[in-house]
Formats: C-alpha cells, sequence, structure tokens
C-alpha cells in the first residue's frame, strides 16, 4: 500500500485526478472513470446546466467516492473567475475550485498574472483553491503564499498527449512545493504518469489520454495502473541510474599507494 | 487592419500559386509538422485530389485529439427579412418579391419554446439588413429578451460599428459571424450592387472592428460557388491568420456554404462537388487545429453523416431559414432550401450512433 495523498483535510486513495471532457457519450466517461478509480473529477461548469439538477453529466457522475471539481474553463480574467467560482459553489455545493483561466483559447494556456490574483481573492472567499498553471517555480511558490491547497503545473500543452515536456521544472517546482503538486495537462500515456509520480509528484490529471483513447475503459485501467506503479517506485526508492558502468577509481587510485 | 496585409496580394497571383502546386507540394504540406498558409495553398489545389484518404484520415485524428467525440449543436433563428441590399444569390433580396416579416417579441419568445423544447441551448439570430427597422436597438432588446433563455447567442447579421458591438457584447453577443462572401473586389460588387452590403471594404473591415471590441468568436467564411472557391479559401485563411495573431483572445470559426438554390436565383458561377469540399474541410483542419469548423443544414443528408469524422465539430439541425417558420411554420419566406430536413432528435441519435456525444451547452452567460 502506497501513502494516502491529503489536500485541504480530505485524503485520496487515488492519485489519479480525472477531467470529463471528450468522452462520447456520459455513460462511457462515467464507466471509464469507475475504471480509473479516481476520487476526484474535474467538470467545466460551461457544459453543465446549473439551472436544472437533471443534468445529464453530473447525473453520471453520482457516486460516493467520487467528488467533484469545478473548474473556470472558458473564463479570460480573475474578475470572471471569482464569478464563476462563486457559482460553482452555490450549484454544486463544493467549495473546491479548479482555476482555468486562458485567456488564449487556441493553446488553452493559463494566464499567470490572473491567476494569482484570481487565487488571493478566491482563498480570501474561503475556497480551497487548486490553479492550473504552467510549470514554473516561482509562480508556484507565489500561489503557495497566497494559500492555495495544490499546485496544477502543466507537463506540456493540454490535449497534446506529449508527456512531460516540462521536466526539468516540474522536478524544481515537485523539490520546493509545500502544497501539493499535481501534475495536470499533456499527459498522453500510462508511462507518462508513471514517470511524474516516480519523480514525486503528488497526483496527476487525465483527460483527452482517456476519453480519445480506441477503449477508454481499458486505458482509465491502465492509467489506474500506471499511477499506482509510479507512486510505489517512488516511495521505494528508485536506485540511481548511470551512463556506464563505474569502474575502480583511477583517479584517486594513488590514495591506496603505498 | 487587415486591409494592409490583404492589398499585398493579388487575385491572379494567389490563383496562379494554387494552380501550379503539384504532388511534391502536397506531400510536403503533409509532411510538415506546422503548416503554413503555402501549405494550405496546396492542400487545397488540384494536385492534393489524390491525397483525399490521407488528408481525411490526418483530419480525423487532429480533430478528435482537440475537439474528442463531441459534436456541438446550434440552430439559426431568423429574425427577420426585411433587406436594403440587392445580393444577387440570396432569396431575401430587395429585390425579390417575398412578403416581409420581422418577429415582435412575442413572437421572438413563440420560436424561442419551441427550439428549447428540441433541447437547443446554442442559438444564432439571422437577418437581412435594414437599419431602421433591424439596427442596434431592436438587437439589444432581443438579447435582452433571450439572455435568460439560451446559454450562448451569436449573430449573423449586418456588419456594425465596433461601438455597437462594444454595446451588444456585454448584454450576451458571444459569437458574431460576418461572411466576405468573396474577397474577389470587382466579383463582390457585382454581386452586391445596391445597399450598404455594397461596399466591400467596411465588410472587410469588420472582423478587425469585433476583435478590438473585444467579441469572443467570430466565425469567417465566403459563398462558395460566388468565384473560384480556391483563391477565396486561400484569402479566408489568410484573414484567420492575421486574426489569431492580432486578436488572441479571440475564438474562431469557418463554415462552408455552397450556393443554394431559390427561386428566381443565380446559378453558381464555380461548382463544388463533395469530394472537393471535403478536400477543403480537411486542408482547414490540416493548417489549424483549433479552428472551429460549421456545416449547415444546406448539406445533403448522407453527406452531412459522414463528413462529421472529417474535421466538422459543429453543426444545425431541425433549421427553419424563415422569421416565424418554427413556431408559425410558414414556409414562404426562407432563405435558401434546406436540404437535411431531419429534426435536431434524429441528428443527435444520428451522432450517439457515430460514436459522437451530441453537445447542446458549451457556455455559460456568467462566464462573461
Amino acid at each position: 500500500m502506497t501513502q494516502p495523498l491529503t489536500i485541504a483535510g480530505r485524503t485520496f486513495s487515488s492519485r489519479l485526478f480525472t477531467g470529463t471532457g471528450k468522452f462520447a457519450s456520459a455513460a462511457l466517461m462515467e464507466e471509464a472513470l469507475l475504471a480509473s478509480g479516481s476520487e476526484l473529477v474535474t467538470v467545466a461548469l460551461k457544459r453543465v446546466d446549473l439551472q436544472h439538477q437533471a443534468d445529464d453529466l453530473l447525473r453520471h457522475l453520482h457516486h460516493p467516492h467520487i467528488q467533484l471539481l469545478p473548474n473556470t474553463s472558458g473564463v479570460r480574467t480573475a474578475k470572471e473567475a471569482v464569478y464563476a467560482a462563486q457559482l460553482a459553489r452555490e450549484a454544486l455545493d463544493t467549495n473546491w475550485i479548479k482555476l482555468e483561466i486562458h485567456p488564449d483559447p487556441r493553446y488553452l494556456m493559463p494566464d499567470p498574472v490572473e491567476t494569482l490574483l484570481a487565487a488571493t481573492e478566491l482563498v480570501k472567499l474561503g475556497f480551497v483553491v487548486l490553479p492550473y498553471i504552467h510549470a514554473d517555480p516561482v509562480l508556484c511558490k507565489r500561489l503557495e503564499d497566497a494559500g492555495v491547497a495544490a499546485v496544477m503545473p502543466l507537463g506540456s500543452p493540454i490535449g497534446s498527449n506529449k508527456g512531460l515536456r516540462t521536466a526539468d521544472f516540474l522536478d524544481i517546482i515537485i523539490a520546493q512545493s509545500n502544497v501539493p503538486v499535481v501534475v495536470d495537462a499533456g499527459i498522453g500515456a500510462p508511462s507518462h504518469a508513471a514517470q511524474a509520480m516516480e519523480m514525486g509528484a503528488d497526483a496527476v490529471l487525465v483527460n483527452t489520454a482517456l476519453a480519445v483513447a480506441k477503449d477508454p475503459v481499458t486505458m482509465a485501467a491502465a492509467f489506474k495502473a500506471g499511477v499506482a506503479a509510479g507512486r510505489m517506485a517512488y516511495e521505494a526508492g528508485l536506485a540511481p541510474t548511470s551512463a556506464q558502468a563505474i569502474a575502480s577509481s583511477p583517479l584517486v587510485a594513488f590514495l591506496d599507494e603505498a | 487592419m487587415f486591409k494592409e496585409i490583404f492589398e499585398q496580394y493579388q487575385w491572379d497571383d494567389v490563383k496562379a500559386n494554387i494552380y501550379s502546386k503539384t504532388a511534391a507540394d502536397v506531400e510536403q504540406a503533409l509532411h510538415n509538422q506546422r503548416r503554413t498558409l503555402d501549405d494550405f495553398a496546396a492542400l487545397i489545389s488540384p494536385a492534393a485530389a489524390p491525397y483525399l484518404q490521407p488528408m481525411a484520415e490526418m483530419s480525423h485524428q487532429r480533430t478528435l485529439q482537440r475537439f474528442g467525440n463531441t459534436m456541438q449543436l446550434y440552430i439559426p433563428l431568423y429574425l427577420s427579412n426585411e433587406c436594403q441590399n440587392i445580393c444577387t444569390y440570396c432569396g431575401f433580396s430587395l429585390d425579390n418579391k417575398i412578403r416581409r416579416k420581422t418577429l415582435s417579441a412575442a413572437e421572438i419568445l413563440q420560436e424561442t419554446a419551441v427550439i428549447k423544447e428540441m433541447g437547443y441551448d446554442n442559438v444564432l439570430l439571422v437577418t437581412g439588413e435594414a437599419h431602421q427597422l433591424v439596427g442596434l436597438e431592436y438587437f439589444k432588446k432581443t438579447l435582452q429578451l433571450l439572455r435568460p433563455h439560451f446559454s450562448h447567442i451569436s449573430m449573423e447579421v449586418q456588419p456594425m460599428d465596433e461601438a455597437d458591438y462594444a454595446t451588444l457584447i456585454p448584454l450576451g453577443l458571444h459569437a458574431v459571424l460576418v461572411y466576405q462572401e468573396t474577397y474577389h473586389q470587382e466579383d463582390y460588387k457585382k454581386h452586391h450592387p445596391k445597399g450598404r452590403k455594397s461596399s466591400f471594404q467596411y465588410r472587410l473591415e469588420t472582423p478587425d472592428r469585433l476583435g478590438r471590441a473585444g467579441i469572443h468568436k467570430m466565425g469567417l467564411g465566403v459563398l462558395i460557388g460566388l468565384e473560384d472557391w480556391r483563391t477565396d479559401s486561400f484569402f479566408t485563411a489568410l484573414h484567420l491568420q492575421y486574426l489569431e495573431k492580432k486578436y488572441w483572445q479571440t475564438r474562431y470559426s469557418i463554415s462552408f456554404p455552397r450556393l443554394r438554390p431559390f427561386s428566381g436565383g443565380l446559378q453558381p458561377k464555380v461548382e463544388m462537388n463533395d469530394r472537393e469540399l471535403v478536400q477543403l474541410i480537411c486542408a482547414y483542419r490540416l493548417f489549424n487545429q483549433e479552428v472551429e469548423l460549421s456545416i449547415s443544414t444546406r448539406e445533403q443528408e448522407s453527406f452531412r453523416d459522414h463528413i462529421i469524422r472529417l474535421g466538422i465539430t459543429s453543426m444545425s439541425a431541425g433549421s427553419r431559414t424563415n422569421p416565424g417558420g418554427y413556431a408559425a411554420d410558414q414556409q414562404s419566406l426562407e432563405q435558401f432550401e434546406i436540404s437535411d430536413e431531419r429534426s435536431a432528435a434524429a441528428i443527435a441519435d444520428m451522432l450517439k450512433k457515430s460514436g459522437y456525444e451530441p453537445v447542446w451547452k458549451d457556455w455559460d452567460q456568467v462566464l462573461g
């Protein structure tokens, strides 16, 4: 058994967080999310009908082990994000919010300035804030100072499935963070997820790689296994790597010479 | 302004460049990771016709990665067929003797009730161009009337001034579609001899005005059939590329309306067959992974069923193209003939059977 993960007082036994977009149907999404074992599932506010309780997407997410993490996808400014978070809190009865501010609709790159502003405000308003950001170590520290519950740096452009192109920066973020680090965006294969976990990330968030797979349910199970294996390896302590066999020490051999 | 870029290009040169593309140019374009406008020219050229299968496969994969197994659904709501323009190809043209109608607030709400019943949350408001009757004040009232009913409101109406757009956006206007019809200046004048629409420049600069006003989304396109579609599409892509860099916070969509018959109407100068339309759609997707590609009920049923896998991300269904068409069921005032007559529910069913989730709602007015 690996250690559980705690964010803002809530304990998760699964370190695989998931999204709900791009699936061929809500029923297939539900089946895949159940196979993933995920306990924290993000939902775009813009996709749910907050006025009607019978929303199809939400109905398929109604399981006791699944906590909803509403996200602010679509907003372009801190002001809009704060407003959207307040609506989500009211409608979905949770003070958790995945803060996403990407004013650039093409590459969906997070805006660091607006995100820090919004995070500061939302923490003051009592939200549990999980901001989606670039793999920027300084920004992570600034957000931590602002009181966020975790940071969610990207592995590569969202939806790209390219894996951990930001590995060097994730490494720094993980090394110096006092809050959980969740690698979000760009994770395209279970091996990418395992790599993030081996590096010491606290969790990963995966969406496109599941939703767009030929068989999302089996892929969800594969990610579950990948995340678990990566975490076990991290806790077990990976053996050091070496590019070549280590010879006897010719440089210091003279010390042993009589 | 796009005008400065546009003026650097000559129609005949662009056309000659497209028609001079070779198989080697097409293969290079297919090979490139990031494709240039010149690659787009190769992909829409006659030389790319034998490469339709690999283009379709790549387009499908790129669309799937970006948009997933989903299809956005929207429906047009025709508010008025009053028009002071003469356009040679349009059923609403001033010189076309049809009964004119502009919906009252009560009639708009009647239409809305029917549309909402179909499941729609994403509506496209359409009018002709009649500034006194259907101008800024009418649009303000209509947006205020409709905002509580729809999470996403688009407009396809006459081009307006920047200040007008800036007034309408906070009232709930989310997207504006404004098609150039053709980028061929002389032919544009021939097809739009009278009315405000006769100003090529004012229309050409509309996306700039929209961008400055901070619109969330804009739609571009040309009316296929007026001029050489390849050359017109190159200019559309040029426009798109310019806008994406300049107004980087705005989303873009492209439509491909093919000239449809109406009573006494214009026959297309240039025919575009189904294979060519597929080629164009795939070329857009290979050129730009993020742009939304939209197909309307102008197209035939079987064509629409197949096209959903090839790059399209949004479609209309159950449409009527006449004011009052949903609630009052009058078919006499329509702008063009519908080809795909299936209901919204039938289209949703077709999408599900094809492995696509119909998306009725993908925006919320609360998001700004």
